[in-house]
């Protein structure tokens, strides 16, 4: 079944991709509203080699990793606080969920104020988005360890900093590398939305830049190239969380 | 029972009071940060306007009625992408949970998409749909679709196999199956997707009018940072977040109503 499907998921692709060929080559849709596949795809080499896609790849990446690695630093810790004391935890519990819900995005003018037209902001806006999965997924995983856990820790005559280290962590842990995920996604999302807005940095700035040059095949190949590559980057980091997750 | 809910009340009320007060403590600590850094010229005023010059512009926008007319602009198009990208969602996701075939063929492709940064469409949405309220809407659209498209089709899949074959049993049609036994299962997931859909639909659409456009909040956003105006662009965003929020948070008790969380 799942052998089928794929090969029926790739034959839709193969199908589709067909069928948008034969639309742009017989001229039923203009080649400047979208160039034929095979020519989008022939547009990616010339990217990487004239125009530093390999280079924006590697900015874009470095960034993301840059600020989940500082949400993880302040996040965690933030998160673990929230769980410790509980009237902290439901003071600021639903203020995270709505700045979960709320369209950080738009506030990057106010960063660029702050820190110019730069990588900082570019990175500063993608540790805001990120750093609030990890401190709510943080908090969510250190309340739900299981009493036991607690009472074992107290029978060993753990200090709280044991108790914490080798016991809640490790326990919450699974709880907390759903925050990472969802905060490297996110990330991910908002660095590459604030590259192609502000026209900096990696992947989005490619995008923006072939978009204001109006070179339409090559626009299409960093689009193609950008949704490939980090679906296949959520694909790993999804598999890496279900083989990481102890148990 | 009553005694122990009587028990159960008593901490929490204390807690509710203690809660408030961490509330009310941090705004009001925020607050007079902001102010304090703002006016010890630390930091250069047009940046950090005072909280009074940002409320004064605040209450110029909500006097003008060009505001209202940009806001109207921008709800049309996160609204009819909302629409569109939704009632689409909903169709994919019924016809994956129906048939397998579908299911097998265009659900990793959904799963893969759905996480994507979609803003990196909209060069090619301008380039198909004009600069105008097209790619805005497409946008819009776009960004509403996954989430929808996923929740229905999740809710379509924990539809028990046993209710389906007690209806196929009944000689049910294929419309009398989705009507009976699909649609009140997925009635739960889609209104919760619709709460994220609405938000994401709404990012989408002040984005692509950031990025290029002469109408709308995200354009009014843009043109304020442009001509540092920083005390009118707080006031926008002020106003902004908060109808986000309060579209959040009655898409969450419409929602409740309905056994959604």
């Amino acid at each position: 079944m799942t052998r089928g499907g794929s090969i029926g998921s790739i034959g839709l692709l193969v199908a589709v991709v067909a069928g948008l060929e034969a639309l742009s080559r017989t001229g039923r849709v203009s080649a400047f509203v979208m160039p034929p596949p095979s020519e989008i795809l022939a547009a990616i080499p010339a990217l990487v080699l004239h125009e530093g896609l390999g280079y924006a790849t590697w900015l874009t990446f470095n960034t993301t990793f840059a600020a989940t690695a500082a949400a993880l630093l302040l996040g965690v810790p933030a998160g673990t606080l929230l769980a410790r004391r509980r009237v902290l935890g439901q003071a600021y519990e639903p203020w995270l969920e709505a700045a979960f819900a709320a369209p950080i995005i738009l506030l990057y003018p106010l960063f660029l104020i702050f820190f110019g037209r730069s990588l900082v902001t570019v990175a500063v806006m993608g540790f805001v988005v990120a750093v609030i999965p990890v401190i709510i997924k943080t908090r969510e995983g250190i309340i739900g360890v299981r009493p036991v856990l607690h009472n074992l820790a107290l029978s060993l005559h753990m200090t709280p900093l044991q108790s914490l280290t080798k016991i809640v962590l490790p326990a919450a842990l699974p709880t907390i590398f759903v925050g990472l995920r969802l905060g490297l996604i996110y990330a991910m999302i908002n660095i590459v939305a604030v590259e192609f807005l502000v026209g900096i940095g990696g992947l989005g700035f490619v995008v923006a830049d072939m978009y204001d040059r109006y070179d339409i095949p090559s626009m299409y190949s960093a689009v193609v190239f950008v949704i490939v590559l980090s679906s296949l980057f959520f694909l790993l980091i999804e598999r890496g969380e279900r083989w990481l997750r102890p148990v | 029972m009553a005694t122990a809910g009587l028990t159960a009340f008593a901490p929490s009320q204390s807690g509710g009071v203690t809660v408030t007060m961490i509330r009310m403590l941090t705004l009001a600590g925020l607050l007079a940060a902001y102010q304090a850094i703002s006016s010890s010229g630390l930091v250069f005023t047009g940046a950090m306007p005072s909280l009074w010059a940002i409320g004064s512009a605040l209450l110029r926008q909500l006097a003008d009625a060009g505001f209202y007319a940009h806001l109207g602009i921008t709800a049309y198009e996160a609204g009819a992408g909302i629409l569109i990208g939704g009632s689409v969602g909903l169709l994919c996701g019924i016809a994956l949970g129906v048939s397998r075939l579908l299911a097998a063929v265009l659900d990793p492709w959904v799963r893969a998409l759905a996480p994507a940064p979609k803003i990196v469409f909209l060069p090619i949405l301008m380039v198909v749909f004009g600069i105008d309220a097209g790619p805005k809407i497409a946008m819009a659209a776009i960004s509403a679709f996954f989430p929808v498209a996923v929740a229905t089709f999740g809710g379509m899949r924990g539809v028990s196999p046993i209710l389906i074959r007690v209806v196929r049993s009944f000689d049910a049609s294929l419309l009398q199956l989705v009507r009976l036994v699909y649609l009140p299962s997925i009635v739960v997931p889609v209104l919760g997707s619709l709460r994220l859909a609405t938000g994401v639909a709404l990012i989408g659409a002040l984005l692509a009018e950031v990025k290029m456009s002469n109408r709308g909040l995200g354009y009014l956003i843009i043109q304020d940072y442009n001509a540092f105006r920083t005390a009118e662009m707080y006031a926008l965003l002020i106003s902004v977040f908060t109808l986000a929020l309060a579209v959040n948070a009655a898409l969450r008790a419409f929602g409740r109503r309905y056994g959604a969380v």
